[in-house]
């Protein structure tokens, strides 16, 4: 009863809620339960209720598929390339800004350093393109101007991987390494004094003080990283592909949009079974990963 | 004196390093600004690196005067217009609800939230409930799906509990004002900081997105900057702006000359308004990703 009353006294605070519920409730939970498509060899046009329950069946045409294995090792190819560098370099970049005594070079170094951030990745893929075109690209006439042969950057198999990663990095490591400088900056000063008088110089400070620091920080976000390895951003992956390296750039998020929307078939069933094999082992992974954590490091997401 | 030598040697090396890292980052920036403004004929024969040669504003003109271009950039201003104040009526009216602790089952209702942002439905579910709405083709086809996150709604509650003590609220509350004056009175005007940030992040957001567009709207009157720009840069297709230029006759030749200029031009026009912006709400974004950082 007191329940009651007090739920009533919060009544605007649950109308303020409202907008938003009812978006999730459309937007999110909806979807969630149009999973079931996936079980159901699905025709649009006669809705659920015509359509052909299935099982697993689509499941396990997509295991059985050829792409399956080529999308799998793409995917996670794609996703523990950037995790290692995305990674890595922010947290030098961090640690060398933090170093930075100059008030006025350090805040110059940041603002060039998050720009790239705000440009589209429509901008940055097009950019790759330009840059790396075999015959008017910047990348190239440099190559040869040092005597080297022309690549085509965009169209191999064996380039795609480095060119996503590495422009992907030009965009965001100044933004990635903000955490690890805020985090740098609430390191207790007194440490520092207190081990510069024992001697220890710049480098083993920062081993010994700043690396431990950003530990707790580094593992948080590898534990996010960890739980979306298998959900290699869509957008920038599909502006990149082309016939000549779909080899090595075809992903799990591709694939679905392809057989599901892209193509004049539309095979919406098979579509989202692929898309939910997606989550599933994006849902495993992050709750292995937090699960880990917790036992060896103490640090966790809940 | 021998450790105040290594202490100079090393922050020499530091500014070395970084100033280096800033040169690597503004490079591509810098050589899309000069090379737009360059000479066409130089540009395609790569003579332009980032001193700018035959200083010529053609390229921006045959942008401007291209159709597709111009609906687009007014489609995206207006796209960002309005998705943004959505965006931040949704999250600020979820964010303090959800912040009060005394409110019957705010932890089940944050629940309900961040599920979300593990679990979802996936592209073709998705798509049938926007297809479902009518929303496929329309604006909102472009600005609802997504136009919540749930991630901010969760860096704003943590900013409210942080900065705004519910001792403080409870102080109003005894005077008798009610939760929406509290909310619009006294919470709003104090999340001034952090709602520059979220309006920078849900802007940034709408004017850099396509994907919306790319899976729910096919008609191209309502094409968005970030589509047209994909169909020039990506693929190539320029085929209205070389015709729209005032209906004069070139070869080929001439016109793949200018089409590096041309892309170069588009870039600069597309990303000028954002990068221009950014500097200014610089001290209040670091605040925001930081809060986010440290978890709901």
């Amino acid at each position: 009863m007191k329940m009651f009353r007090k739920m009533k006294k919060s009544r605007q605070l649950y109308l303020l809620l409202l907008p938003s519920l009812i978006y999730l409730g459309v937007m999110c939970y909806a979807p969630m339960y149009g999973i079931v498509i996936a079980f159901f060899d699905y025709i649009p046009a006669v809705g659920l209720q015509g359509s052909k329950f299935i099982g697993l069946d689509n499941f396990a045409r997509f295991f059985d598929s050829y792409y399956f294995g080529m999308l799998i090792k793409n995917t996670l190819g794609i996703s523990l390339y950037s995790l290692v560098v995305n990674t890595i370099v922010p947290i030098i970049l961090a640690l060398l800004i933090n170093e930075v005594k100059n008030a006025k070079f350090k805040k110059a170094v940041q603002t060039i350093s998050y720009a790239p951030y705000f440009v589209s990745v429509v901008v940055v893929v097009g950019m790759c393109y330009s840059f790396l075109d075999p015959d008017t690209g910047v990348i190239n006439s440099i190559i040869e101007m040092f005597g080297g042969e022309s690549i085509t950057f965009m169209g191999e198999n064996t380039w795609f991987k480095t060119v996503y990663v590495l422009s992907g990095l030009w965009q965001g490591a100044g933004w990635w390494a903000i955490i690890y400088i805020a985090t740098l900056s609430g390191v207790d000063p007194s440490l520092h004094e207190a081990a510069s008088i024992d001697g220890a110089g710049r480098l083993q400070r920062i081993w010994h003080i700043n690396i431990p620091a950003l530990v707790p920080t580094i593992v948080t976000l590898f534990i996010m990283s960890v739980g979306s390895i298998m959900s290699v951003g869509f957008e920038k992956v599909y502006l990149m592909q082309n016939q000549m390296n779909i080899q090595s750039s075809d992903i799990i998020a591709t694939y679905a949009y392809r057989v599901g929307l892209g193509s004049a078939t539309k095979d919406f069933g098979f579509a989202t079974a692929v898309g939910l094999f997606n989550t599933v082992v994006n849902l495993v992974l992050l709750i292995s990963a937090n699960y880990v954590s917790k036992k060896t490091t103490e640090e966790s997401l809940w | 004196m021998k450790k105040i030598k290594t202490e100079k040697g090393f922050d020499f090396i530091v500014t070395i390093i970084l100033t280096l890292f800033s040169f690597i980052t503004l490079v591509p920036l810098l050589y899309i600004v000069v090379n737009s403004i360059s000479n066409p004929e130089l540009v395609y024969q790569g003579e332009i690196f980032l001193i700018p040669k035959g200083i010529t504003w053609e390229a921006y003109e045959r942008v401007f005067m291209d159709d597709e271009i111009i609906r687009g950039y007014a489609n995206t201003i207006f796209y960002t217009l309005l998705g943004t104040v959505l965006s931040m009526v949704l999250t600020f009216t979820a964010a303090y609800p959800l912040s009060r602790k005394d409110l019957v089952g705010s932890r089940f209702l944050t629940l309900l939230f961040t599920i979300t942002m593990f679990v979802n439905g996936g592209l073709i579910p998705t798509y049938l409930v926007v297809e479902k709405l009518h929303m496929t083709n329309t604006i909102w086809g472009f600005i609802i799906p997504g136009c919540l996150s749930v991630w901010n709604v969760i860096v704003v509650k943590t900013y409210m509990q942080s900065t705004i003590p519910l001792e403080i609220q409870e102080a109003a509350m005894i005077d008798g004002s009610s939760d929406m004056k509290l909310f619009l009175r006294i919470i709003i005007p104090l999340c001034k900081p952090i709602i520059a940030v979220m309006v920078l992040f849900y802007a940034v957001g709408y004017w850099n997105s396509y994907f919306n567009a790319l899976i729910y709207i096919t008609d191209e009157s309502l094409y968005p900057l970030q589509m047209v720009l994909r169909k020039i840069l990506i693929s190539a297709d320029m085929s209205n702006m070389m015709s729209s230029a005032g209906g004069a006759m070139e070869s080929i030749a001439q016109q793949s000359m200018l089409s590096e200029s041309l892309k170069y031009a588009t870039i600069v026009l597309a990303s000028a308004p954002i990068l221009f912006l950014y500097p200014f709400a610089q001290k209040y974004f670091e605040k925001g990703v930081m809060i986010g950082s440290v978890k709901g």
